[in-house]
C-alpha cells in the first residue's frame, strides 16, 4: 500500500497492487458538511486526471469530485448510494469513492503528500 | 455547480457582528459572512441542528434581523399605506405578518409589525434590506418617524416543541395565555425583555428582545441544555427548517421582481382594507403568468437557486430555493412555473447540465402536529 497522496481540490489517492483507490480528504468533508447524495461514475468510464468523475451534495452545496489521475473506473463505492454521509463519518476508510487503474502513474507522483497537504490547509485555513 | 476550494475560500471582508459573536466563536461555530454579517453558518452540524429543533429545541441568534420603532401621530395610517395586509386588525400586542411593495407591485421586504401601543410600533425586517428598508419607509412616514433600534437590541429566537415549557422556566408570564403572533412584555432574571411567539422554523416558538448589552441571555437559556435539550443553531439549520415549513426567503424566492401575487402571499395582501396602500393598483391589474410551487426532486442530487425548470424539455422556470429535507429525507425546493401547471405534475430539473425527474408539489413540506396551543 502506498502512501496517501492529496490534490488541491481535496482529493485523496493511495495506490495498493496497482489500483488506485480514492475519495474526498477529511478537511473537504468538514468543509462540505453534511453530505446528503452521491453521483458515481460507472465502472469502465474514462477519465483524465483533473475532470469531473463524480458529485457531491451537501446540506451547504453541490461540488464537483475530479479524477486525481487519469484512469479506467474498476469499481465504485455503491454503498454511498444508500448512506453517503460515510464519507463524512470515515473519508479515509468507508467513505472511499472510486477505484482507478491508473494510466499514467507519474501523475501519482507529482500529488502533495500528507505533509505538503497539511500545510496547504493551513494556508487556506 | 461549485468546487470544493470554492466553498472553503469563504473570504472574510472586515464586517459587522452581533452581540453574540464571541459566543458563536467560543462554541467553534463555523462563521461565514450572510450580508456583511459573520454569522453562525452551524454549530454541532446542520442536519444535527435541524433535528434537534424538531425535536427539542434550538437556540438562534437573529440579532443581524432589522429592527426598527415607528412612533407619532398617524403611526398606523402610514403603516398601513406602506405595508399590503391589514393592520387595523391588530390589537396592543399583536403582530402581523405583511409584504410591503412599490409602486408596480414588487415586493420592498416582507416584514413582521409588531402593534405596541397606539401609534407605536416595531418593524422587523430582514438583514439584507436593512438600509433599503429605513429609507423606504422614512420617505413615507410624514408625521410619524422612525428609528433604527437594531444596534441597541439583541434577539435570539427559541424554536422546536419544548420552547415553550424551556421559557416557562424563566419567565413568571403564563406563556399558554401567549398566543401565535401575540407579544408579551416580561423578565428573565430581572431583564426586561419582550417575548413574541413568532419564528421561522414551522414549530411553535418565541422570539425574544432585549437591550444589546444583556448577553448573560444566552447562558441563562442555555443552562437548560439537559433538561430540555436546547442547542444553539446556525443559519444552515435556519434555512433547511424554513424551506420544510413552506416559508420563503427574500432574495431567493421574492424580491422586487416579484409581486405578493405569484408566491403563496396573496392572504397578506388585503385588497379591502380602508387606507390605500402603494402597490394596490398594479396588483389589482396584475394577471400573474408565474407562480411559486414546491417541488420535490425524484433522483438523488439537490436543486439549488437558479437551476433551470423544464416541462418536455422545454424551459419553463427556475428553481429559487432548494436543498435536502433532513424530516422527509427527501430532495427538496421551491420554484417559478407558468401558472397553469398543476400540483404533482411532472417537470425536470437542470442540475449542472443534466436534466433530473422531480414534480411539482405544496410548498408546505413539512406541518407540525399541533400542540396544546
Amino acid at each position: 500500500m502506498s502512501e496517501l497522496k492529496f490534490t488541491k481540490e481535496h482529493e485523496w489517492i493511495k495506490i495498493n497492487e496497482g489500483v488506485a483507490i480514492i475519495g474526498i480528504s477529511d478537511f473537504a468533508q468538514e468543509q462540505l458538511g453534511d453530505i446528503v447524495s452521491i453521483e458515481l461514475p460507472k465502472a469502465g468510464g474514462v477519465f483524465r486526471q483533473g475532470q469531473t468523475m463524480a458529485i457531491v451534495d451537501s446540506v451547504k452545496a453541490s461540488s464537483d469530485i475530479y479524477a486525481p489521475i487519469s484512469g479506467e473506473i474498476l469499481e465504485v463505492n455503491e454503498g454511498l448510494i444508500e448512506n453517503p454521509e460515510m464519507i463524512n463519518q470515515s473519508p479515509y476508510d468507508s467513505g472511499w469513492i472510486a477505484k482507478i487503474k491508473p494510466s499514467n502513474i507519474e501523475e501519482f507522483e507529482s500529488l502533495m503528500t500528507k505533509e505538503k497537504y497539511d500545510r496547504y490547509i493551513g494556508e487556506i485555513k | 455547480m461549485t468546487t470544493i476550494c470554492s466553498i472553503i475560500r469563504i473570504h472574510l471582508r472586515w464586517i459587522v457582528r452581533t452581540p453574540f459573536y464571541d459566543i458563536h466563536k467560543s462554541l467553534g461555530a463555523k462563521i461565514v459572512n450572510f450580508h456583511g454579517w459573520e454569522m453562525p453558518l452551524q454549530y454541532s452540524g446542520i442536519m444535527d441542528e435541524h433535528v434537534n429543533v424538531r425535536t427539542n429545541v434550538g437556540l438562534f441568534d437573529v440579532s443581524h434581523m432589522g429592527r426598527f420603532e415607528i412612533k407619532g401621530q398617524h403611526s398606523l395610517a402610514c403603516l398601513q399605506r406602506l405595508v399590503t395586509n391589514d393592520l387595523e386588525k391588530l390589537a396592543d400586542h399583536q403582530a402581523l405578518y405583511s409584504p410591503m411593495c412599490y409602486e408596480d407591485g414588487g415586493i420592498v421586504d416582507d416584514i413582521i409589525a409588531y402593534r405596541l401601543g397606539r401609534d407605536n410600533y416595531l418593524v422587523v425586517v430582514n438583514a439584507s434590506n436593512r438600509s433599503k428598508d429605513l429609507e423606504w419607509i422614512s420617505k413615507h412616514l410624514k408625521s410619524a418617524h422612525v428609528e433604527d433600534i437594531s444596534d441597541r437590541t439583541g434577539l435570539l429566537a427559541i424554536q422546536g416543541p419544548r420552547a415553550s415549557d424551556l421559557l416557562q422556566k424563566l419567565v413568571e408570564t403564563d406563556l399558554q395565555s401567549v398566543k401565535p403572533f401575540h407579544i408579551v412584555d416580561t423578565k428573565i432574571d430581572k431583564i426586561e425583555c419582550m417575548l413574541s411567539r413568532t419564528g421561522y422554523t414551522g414549530e411553535d416558538g418565541f422570539e425574544l428582545f432585549f437591550d444589546s448589552s444583556r448577553i448573560e441571555i444566552w447562558d441563562k437559556l442555555m443552562q437548560y441544555a439537559k433538561i430540555f435539550g436546547i442547542k444553539p443553531t446556525g443559519l444552515g439549520a435556519r434555512d433547511t427548517l424554513r424551506l420544510e415549513a413552506g416559508l420563503m426567503l427574500y432574495g431567493n424566492d421574492m424580491d422586487e421582481n416579484t409581486t405578493p401575487l405569484e408566491v403563496p402571499l396573496k392572504w397578506t395582501v388585503s385588497l379591502n382594507k380602508k387606507q390605500e396602500f402603494i402597490g394596490k393598483k398594479a396588483l389589482i391589474n396584475s394577471r400573474p403568468s408565474r407562480k411559486l410551487v414546491g417541488f420535490e426532486v425524484l433522483e438523488k442530487r439537490i436543486a439549488r437557486q437558479g437551476n433551470k425548470v423544464l416541462i418536455k424539455g422545454m424551459e419553463v422556470g427556475f428553481v429559487t430555493s432548494g436543498n435536502f429535507s433532513p424530516t422527509l429525507r427527501k430532495s427538496i425546493g421551491f420554484c417559478f412555473v407558468p401558472t397553469e401547471v398543476s400540483q404533482d405534475q411532472s417537470i425536470e430539473i437542470d442540475i449542472g447540465g443534466k436534466h433530473y425527474e422531480a414534480k411539482t408539489t405544496s410548498t408546505r413540506f413539512y406541518k407540525r402536529k399541533q400542540s396544546m396551543q
